[in-house]
Formats: structure tokens, sequence, C-alpha cells
């Protein structure tokens, strides 16, 4: 996918960039040993993680490699796979996501997702964004609760004399802008990315990428991405996975977890280099 | 003849029966509308609907008794079908897992190809017997015959409505019921208003099971539910049992009616459908 021209620009802007947030960090969550089975095929086993408050955590490899997967872990979404088995534990702010007692649906109210492929109800504008809080009991100043999570997703000045337009008459870029704001108009406590730029023109995805360094102050964020120079550009860490064949058995690992700039310039992992560098993937 | 030569003649006879018997089913409804029309066209005035039917061996009188009674018949089926039919097909679609719908699937499939007689004589003995004749147990009768056709449509567009917008809907921490409601069902309204018609358009016209259990019934305008309520496709079989041609030739008219209300159902359908489906993909 990514020619050896890249690695230049990957490693400015990781340099550029350096360690954003020093000091000691709140972990959100802490992912011990999980393996994630579907049927008997194994998506990724044994993957040891903590993600911290308000720092952009983005998860890169090949196609594959178990991301989407990780990420669908951590707020519950792979219940709906069915045929989805999940082995070791996953702590978020110390408990146990996935005890016995825990409502997924509680839990997703709490960790926002946004997806690939911009998803936006068949609804106006205003009623994409109002729906979710007012379902969910948050009736109080709808209007202004609907226009902060516009401002939020910078979408308001695009929008706002247009809230009864129907939302799928926005472009794509805008489409997922709206998403996000659907998103954080319940006031999650952390947003979950899974590759939100992937359909999106350079433009959108960079009003994207701005958008996260904004919701970073508010929020925590994990990102799934292909695209390495978007890792590079938006995120502080970053963790590297890769698709491990044992014997027929293929499942996805995490191979290195570092700052942002210690993957991209001097990682500590062979397979992590050939991969920034544009050896394989 | 070279074999080339040959496929191009094969695939041209192909074609030209194809289009043949494509011809031919466009005719049958051509000749059957046309037929009906000629016969029953000279019946057909203002009087022939305002009016209820003439009492026995007078001249005039109208079908406006059979047309109040297979409103009031269909409406009460529709009352009861649709919502039964609907959140069959939300269970299906939604929350019953895969070893649970494939039976209840097989099931739905089965009643909608149940002939119609068998459901009349079996209302019939549930509704009728020991009781009398009622609008309600026609209405129950024909609810049968519509359950199926409802849910069967209503599942159809519920699996258009993309997956990605469920999973919006519960990626924001809503309820699975609240999804249904608030995202899936608002998608498909359209879709599944579609269906009522076309089965309202099917329940309109179904005559096996009304002789069962509204068949005898009064020459003026009746809406109690209780009593047989006067219909359109029970009133043609009658008429067309008479001796008197001008009977019959009411019947053809009431004929015509029953079929330009399917054939506008129909049209409506198309473009209900149309709209809702331009409402998911603009």
């Amino acid at each position: 996918m990514t020619g050896s021209f890249t690695i230049a620009p990957v490693i400015d802007v990781a340099q550029a960039r350096k360690d954003a947030h020093p000091g000691p960090r709140e972990v959100v969550f802490d992912i011990q040993d999980l393996t994630v089975n579907y049927g008997r095929l194994t998506a990724i086993s044994g993957v040891d993680l903590q993600i911290y408050r308000n720092v952009i955590t983005a998860i890169i490899g090949p196609s594959g490699c178990g991301k989407s997967t990780f990420i669908r872990c951590l707020n519950r979404m792979n219940d709906l796979v069915p045929g989805t088995r999940i082995e070791g534990q996953i702590l978020y702010q110390g408990a146990d996501l996935y005890a016995s007692g825990v409502d997924p649906v509680e839990v997703r109210r709490r960790i926002g997702m946004v997806f690939q492929k911009a998803n936006p109800f068949p609804k106006s504008i205003y009623d994409n964004v109002g729906w979710g809080p007012r379902v969910l009991g948050m009736r109080n100043d709808l209007d202004e609760r609907v226009e902060k999570a516009l401002r939020s997703a910078a979408l308001w000045d695009e929008v706002k004399d247009r809230l009864k337009k129907n939302a799928l008459s926005l472009s794509g870029g805008q489409q997922q802008r709206l998403c996000i704001a659907r998103a954080i108009a319940v006031e999650p406590e952390v947003l979950l990315l899974d590759e939100p730029a992937s359909a999106l023109d350079p433009i959108a995805t960079s009003a994207i990428e701005e958008l996260m360094h904004e919701l970073k102050r508010d929020y925590t964020l994990v990102i799934v991405t292909h695209n390495m120079q978007q890792a590079a550009r938006v995120a502080d860490l970053t963790a590297f996975f890769s698709l491990e064949v044992d014997e027929d058995r293929r499942s996805g690992v995490l191979v290195e977890y570092d700052s942002t700039n210690k993957i991209f310039t001097n990682p500590s992992d062979k397979r992590t280099e050939d991969y920034v560098t544009g050896r394989f993937g | 003849m070279s074999r080339d030569r040959r496929r191009r003649l094969v695939n041209r006879a192909m074609e030209v029966l194809a289009t043949l018997a494509a011809l031919v089913a466009v005719a049958v409804l051509a000749i059957v509308v046309i037929s009906v029309a000629r016969r029953g066209a000279g019946a057909v005035s203002w009087d022939f609907f305002t009016k209820p039917q003439a009492l026995f061996g007078q001249p005039g009188g109208g079908i406006a008794n059979a047309l109040v009674g297979t409103a009031l018949l269909v409406l009460l089926a529709t009352a009861m079908a649709l919502p039964v039919g609907v959140l069959t097909a939300i269970y299906l679609t939604e929350f019953a897992p895969c070893r649970l719908a494939v039976p209840i699937q097989v099931v739905i499939d089965v009643l909608a190809g149940l002939p119609t007689i068998v459901i009349g004589i079996f209302v019939y003995a549930l509704l009728v017997i020991g009781h009398t004749q009622s609008g309600y147990a026609g209405a129950f009768a024909l609810a049968v015959i519509m359950l199926p056709l409802i849910a069967r449509a209503t599942q159809e567009v519920l699996l258009l409505v993309p997956s990605t917008l469920r999973e919006a809907s519960l990626a924001l921490g809503v309820r699975r019921w609240r999804t249904v409601l608030g995202v899936i069902l608002p998608s498909s309204l359209g879709g599944i208003l579609t269906g009522t018609v076309l089965a309202v358009a099917r329940a309109a016209g179904e005559t096996a099971p009304l002789l069962f259990t509204s068949s005898i019934f009064a020459n003026s305008v009746q809406t109690d539910v209780t009593k047989a309520l006067p219909n359109i496709p029970v009133l043609i079989f009658t008429y067309s049992e008479q001796p008197d041609p001008a009977l019959h030739q009411q019947a053809w008219a009431a004929a015509l009616v029953l079929m330009a209300f399917v054939l506008l159902a129909s049209l409506a359908a198309k473009a209900l459908l149309a709209r809702s489906r331009k409402k998911l993909a603009p």
C-alpha cells in the first residue's frame, strides 16, 4: 500500500510532534491478555495495552491484523456479532467491562464510537444529533446541546441555516463530522474512531484530524487507521498490530506500543520498522 | 449450417418466445379488464355507488351497502393483521436467534400459501358455529390472509435498512427496542405501508372466507360488526347466480369497481415504495 517515497514525510511529522504530554497519565483502559475468537478463527491474541486519559492513541497495522476487532471490544460492539468469544480482561477505569453484571448498552453509552463509513440516520441534521440525547433522557436544553455538539465537531457554521434538512444531503466529510457530533452529543467519556477518514478526500480528512486535536481536551480518543501519516499527524501514542502466522493459525498480535515519535523514528521491533518504512503492509 | 449461426438462431428464437410469453401475460389482463368493463360499465352510475341493493324483485339499486361493508371488513382486518404482522417481522429480523427465525419463517410462508377456503372453514368452525355470521368473523378470516403478506413485506424492507444504521444507534448506548422504534421503523415506514396496501387489495377481493362468515346480509347499509356485513365479493357471487340479467350486469359492474380498486392500490403501493427507497438513499 505505502511506497518507500512516503518515509520522509512520516518521520518529519512525527518528529515535529515530539512528546506533547509529559507527566503522569491516568489509565482509562487497562487491557490484559486479550484474545478474541470469531467461531474457530482467532482475530487477536494476547494483547496487553493501556490507554490513557486525554491522549490520542492510534492503532495501526496491515489489513486483517485485528485493529477493528480490538477497538470494537472496547465498547462491546463485538457482542452484536454472533459467535464472538473474548478471553482476558478489559478494565475500564478499574472495572471489568465484561463482568457478568455489566450492561453493554450502558458501556456503549459511555464509550462512543464513530465508524469507517459515515452512517447518519435518514433524519434531519438536527435530529441526527438530538435523537440520542432525547432517547437517553437528556431532554433539557436540547437546542443548546445540539449546537454545542455541532460546534465541537466543527460543523455548526456549515449547517446552522439548514438544521431541518436531511442529513444525507451533506457531503461525505460533513456526514462524518455529523457522526462525530452525534457521538459526542450524548457526552461519552471516550470516543473510539474506526478508520474515520478512510473514505474521505484529503481536505475532509484534515478537517477530521484537526477536530481530533480539539476533542482531545475533553475526551480520550482511540483511532484505528491504516494510514500511517494520519497516525503520525494525530496520535500521541501508537500501537502497531501485526498478523502472526503460526502453523496455519493466523491471529493479530500487538507488536509494539510506544510514543508515536518513537514508533515512527526509532522502533524497537524489526517488524514495526519494516511496516513504517513501507517494506510491507 | 455453421455452429455460430445456429447459436444465433437459437438465441433469436428464445428471445421471441420470451417476448411472446410476456405479451400473453399482458394480454390476459387486458382481456379480463376489457370484458369486465364492456359488460359492467353500463350499470355504473352515481346511483350505483350511493344506493343500497334493491329489494328482491325490484329494479335499480346499487352496491352502497356492500361498499361500506367491504371497507369496514378490510379496515377491521387491517387493524388486526397490521400490528401482529409488523411485530412478527420485527421479531424475525431484529431479535430472533437464527434457530428460531428459520422455523417461524417457514410457518409464515405456509400460512401465506394456505388456501383461503381452508381459512374460511377454520374461522367458520371457530367463530360462526354456535354464534351467527358476523363482520368480525369475516374480518378475522381476512386478517389471517393479510398477516403473512404484511409480515413478509415488512421483513423485506427491514432487511433493506443498512446494518450500519443499527450500529450507529446501538453505539450511542440506545437500547435495541428504541433503535427499532426510532431509527429502523421510520426508515422503513413507506415499505410497510406498501405491503399493507397490497395486502388490503388482496383481502378486499377474497370471497371464500366471507362465504362462510359474512354472506347472509341485509340489503341496507350495515355497520354493526356483530352481524354479517354486506360485501362486494359475495354480492358478485350471489348476483351472478340470479336469473335476472340486470343483476348480472350489476355483478359485472361491481367486479369492475373491485378491479379498479386493486389496480389503483397497486399503483399507489408502487409510488409509496419508490418514495421510501428514495428516503434511504437519495
